[in-house]
């Protein structure tokens, strides 16, 4: 059904939102509210309560349990127009007044009062939002890439499956009390989608006429990362399921539940070996296909069309429509509209059709910008519904060609017209000491920095630097996945006699999809001089580059040893870059024993990490 | 989006009425809804105060309404705000309600100024001028004058509290201080002891206040009673605090104070503080 709205002068058609799933469910915000009434009574341990927090959403601020995380599962990303208005409104009454896109397609609200959470989870059910197993040792938000759908290269879309995956898992009592926490994430294609970091990866096959996966075991970035193995050359669709039950029965019955730091499922992988692993997987899916129930089966429903009817698809991947106005070389001095098209927007294959990607900061955005966002959804984009990637932007699909200046327009108009969420420029950041118990340096702001300092430089305009990307965490736990980063930093310390400064380690290399690769650790760098050292890298690169190739490629080669020019290897790439990374002593640069946002001298200051509890 | 506050307003409008009719001073409650205000209106049986700039005032306000800006209450003393009263007609029992068009904050500064010298029979109107004015209700550009009256000085101390009397909340229990600035200020740094109940969780959709039961359920999860004393305050005068001192109100707390001062007066006395410094929440704003 379609309705009129009037926006300015001009009727404008809006399309029907996306149903709302209904994850959530009231009677949960009121047990919450009662333990935390009893919890602060006393007649609830603290352990049992933090337990029962975690698994419905709320986790711990940093160095302050009056308040929480309240981390907002959105399964597949897929986020429709009124569940953005309520998360603004929601926002503004409890959090901060602005709400965080996690590089796991949650959004987060920070700094709630623990006593308001049952209230945000009150609202949240009223647009069909959960926070249930959001956190705690459970099945957690089953991630899709954001292409899936409309990715030229993808076998089918897999968004219906990850959405059944997680309809099955969630409140599933098989996962209620895992060893530590599961994650499965879905691809479009070999490129796109986090499969190989992931408890479980699930990228769309199709082998004769039938449709299946490509399914990789073991994955997950942490203090220790692994690269998912790869089960069977092909998953039909009917085993999608019985393989995850396998694996996470497995996990729940071998997993170690005494180490908390070495307990997710890529240990038990890795200390059993992944062959051994592989045949109790295929073994335990033959007794799960045996034994489980027809009406449990069925709870696994894969429904293919749950939304507006779309427009087919028309375009193989030779014939895709090109952007309205790209030209060969955009340069920072000319259109922004032009330079925003270049670096934020593809063309779908629907014919006519866009993705446009908003790029945020660090993943935040203001409750204003929310409800605008949502406004133009509804307006310009056929699906009725964005969704959210793990470059903490959101991807608003379905636009057409002719709307594109209109959508650009709107996003200028709240300050989310900024260039580059496509290219280098548009760095991840995890939360860091902004709220994290874990967090050692203020990765958050890093990220920030380093986007505002790129853009200005020009650099998401640059073609040699778009395939690669920076990421920064601000610990060595990856929630910012570092490791799948062409230059990835996680956060640590370092000492100078009796002064601690801030600094990161920085990594090369890592690379996300099918063929992903981990990167590895060169040196460490000062935080104060991260961006010195990108735009050193990157200086070195322009010298040394030859047949067009791009700064990804280059580092790769150099990390294979194989660099041409002055720069050969590793050793070669620590030797140039010691004059900017050193750290002086106190005396000689006091500023850089300071951290992005603090005036005060650096301390490392952490305390008990709750993704573990 | 919901509309104002429809509760009832069908039933309100009768009570309203059988109650006015007759009556010349009808008894306010702590919010005014829209259908009492426009019977006053029409009865000319209120007065109702504009508490905007005055030029926004005169492109447009509700009809009968005075102009009487924040900035001009704010530099008067009691005395100062009996005349301002008498200069707009008010006598001692007229029922006068009062309109802004910030969220609230600055009519509730306003009307407790107004119940602070005496006159009791004050009330905050629902709703913003902004959401009046949309929800296409009655506006005029004439400016309103009214003859002078007279009106008695009787300050209630049992709505106000100074710095001192806010320094003895400290240990006592019963007596609950209540912070109303946005939670990254108030995590900044606060009056110790004091609880944070951010302005924001106050109003809804256009409404100034929410309904009253979700006002409670808030104080109720906090785990505080309505039977303890309530000490509001924010960042300057009393404007975030004036409101939450209406919202504490409309829940049926018998006790509340306002620390018009606020946390303004408190630091430049320096005054102790709380101060949570571990964390760079500052970052993670989008603004």
């Amino acid at each position: 059904m379609k309705h009129t709205a009037t926006h300015g002068s001009e009727y404008r058609n809006i399309s029907p939102s996306k149903p709302n799933q209904r994850w959530g469910r009231e009677e949960e915000t009121e047990i919450f509210a009662q333990n935390v009434r009893r919890f602060r009574q006393a007649k609830l341990s603290e352990d049992d309560f933090r337990r029962f927090r975690l698994q419905h959403g709320a986790y711990g601020s940093r160095l302050q349990l009056n308040y929480s995380m309240v981390r907002i599962k959105v399964p597949s990303g897929e986020i429709n127009p009124e569940q953005l208005e309520k998360i603004a409104s929601l926002s503004e009454s409890f959090s901060i007044g602005s709400a965080h896109v996690s590089t796991r397609q949650n959004i987060q609200l920070h700094w709630v009062q623990l006593e308001d959470v049952s209230e945000v989870m009150r609202g949240l059910v009223e647009v069909g939002l959960t926070t249930r197993e959001a956190c705690g040792n459970t099945v957690r938000n089953v991630m899709c890439s954001h292409y899936a759908g409309v990715c030229p290269n993808e076998a089918f879309d897999a968004t219906p499956y990850s959405k059944a995956i997680a309809r099955f898992f969630i409140r599933n009592p098989m996962c209620q009390n895992l060893p530590r926490k599961f994650k499965i994430n879905f691809a479009c294609c070999e490129d796109h989608g986090l499969v190989r970091i992931a408890d479980i990866g699930l990228t769309p096959v199709i082998k004769d006429e039938r449709r299946g996966f490509r399914i990789y075991l073991g994955g997950g970035l942490g203090a220790a990362s692994f690269i998912g193995h790869s089960l069977e050359d092909f998953t039909p669709e009917e085993r999608v399921l019985p393989t995850c039950m396998a694996a996470i029965r497995l996990f729940d019955r071998h997993g170690n539940r005494e180490n908390m730091a070495r307990n997710r499922m890529r240990y038990l992988v890795h200390e059993m070996g992944w062959e051994k692993f592989q045949k109790m997987v295929l073994k335990e899916r033959s007794i799960v296909e045996m034994t489980t129930a027809v009406s449990t089966a069925k709870l696994f429903d894969v429904k293919d069309n749950d939304g507006p009817n779309l427009p087919a698809e028309t375009m193989s991947s030779h014939s895709l429509t090109k952007l309205p106005v790209l030209n060969d070389h955009i340069t920072p001095e000319g259109s922004k509209y032009e330079r925003w098209v270049h670096t934020n927007v593809v063309p779908q294959k629907q014919a006519g059709y866009f993705t446009v990607f908003v790029t945020l900061e660090a993943g935040d955005i203001t409750a204003n910008q929310l409800r605008i966002l949502a406004g133009a959804i509804r307006e310009l984009s056929t699906e009725g519904a964005a969704r959210n990637t793990p470059q903490q932007n959101f991807a608003i699909r379905y636009i057409k060609g002719e709307d594109l200046r209109e959508f650009y327009e709107r996003l200028m108009s709240i300050g989310l017209g900024s260039p580059g969420a496509l290219t280098i420029t548009s760095a991840v950041g995890c939360s860091g000491t902004t709220s994290c118990n874990l967090a050692i340096t203020n990765s958050h702001r890093l990220a920030k920095e380093v986007q505002r300092k790129f853009i200005e430089l020009g650099f998401d305009a640059d073609e040699d630097l778009r395939d690669s990307t920076i990421k920064i965490s601000g610990c060595p736990n990856s929630c910012g996945q570092h490791e799948i980063a062409t230059i990835g930093f996680f956060g640590g310390a370092s000492r100078i006699g009796n002064a601690m400064a801030p600094t990161y380690t920085m990594l090369f290399g890592g690379s996300a999809g099918e063929q992903g690769n981990l990167g590895k650790a060169i040196m460490r760098v000062p935080a104060r001089r991260v961006i010195d050292t990108i735009k050193e890298i990157i200086k070195t690169y322009k010298n040394e580059k030859h047949d067009g190739q791009t700064l990804n490629q280059w580092i790769n080669r150099i990390m294979n040893g194989e660099g041409t020019g002055d720069i050969r290897n590793i050793e070669d790439m620590k030797r140039l870059l010691l004059g900017v990374t050193q750290l002086p002593s106190i005396e000689n640069e006091p500023e850089l024993y300071k951290d992005y946002g603090n005036d005060v001298k650096f301390t490392a200051k952490t305390a008990r990490g709750e993704c573990a509890a | 989006m919901n509309n104002i506050h429809t509760s009832n307003a069908a039933t309100e409008k009768k009570a309203a009425d059988s109650t006015i009719v007759g009556a010349e001073n009808y008894e306010l409650p702590i919010v005014c809804d829209i259908d009492i205000l426009r019977t006053l209106i029409r009865k000319k049986a209120a007065r109702v105060v504009d508490v905007r700039k005055e030029e926004e005032y005169k492109q447009g306000h509700i009809p009968t309404a005075v102009s009487m800006p924040l900035a001009q209450v704010l530099s008067k003393d009691s005395e100062g705000i009996v005349d301002i009263l008498e200069s707009i007609g008010v006598s001692d029992k007229l029922p006068v309600i009062v309109y802004d068009d910030t969220f609230g904050a600055l009519a509730a500064r306003v009307a407790w100024t107004f119940q602070y010298v005496g006159h009791t029979n004050t009330s905050l109107l629902e709703v913003t001028f902004s959401r009046w004015k949309d929800s296409g209700l009655e506006i005029e550009n004439q400016i309103n004058t009214y003859p002078k009256t007279t009106h008695y000085l009787n300050i209630n101390q049992e709505i106000h509290a100074d710095v001192s009397y806010v320094e003895n909340t400290r240990g006592n229990t019963n007596m609950i201080l209540v912070d109303s600035r946005e939670r990254l200020n108030f995590l900044t740094e606060h009056i110790p002891g004091a609880k944070n109940i951010p302005y924001t969780m106050l109003g809804s959709n256009g409404n100034i206040l929410r309904k009253p039961d979700e006002i409670k359920r808030f104080i109720e999860n906090r785990g505080l009673s309505s039977e303890s004393e309530f000490i509001t305050y924010c960042g300057s005068v009393g404007t975030l605090s004036g409101l939450a001192y209406y919202a504490l109100k409309l829940v049926g707390i018998k006790n509340v104070k306002l620390y018009a001062k606020s946390f303004r007066e408190w630091k430049s006395l320096g005054k102790p503080k709380e101060e949570f410094t571990d964390a760079n929440y500052w970052d993670l704003s989008a603004e």
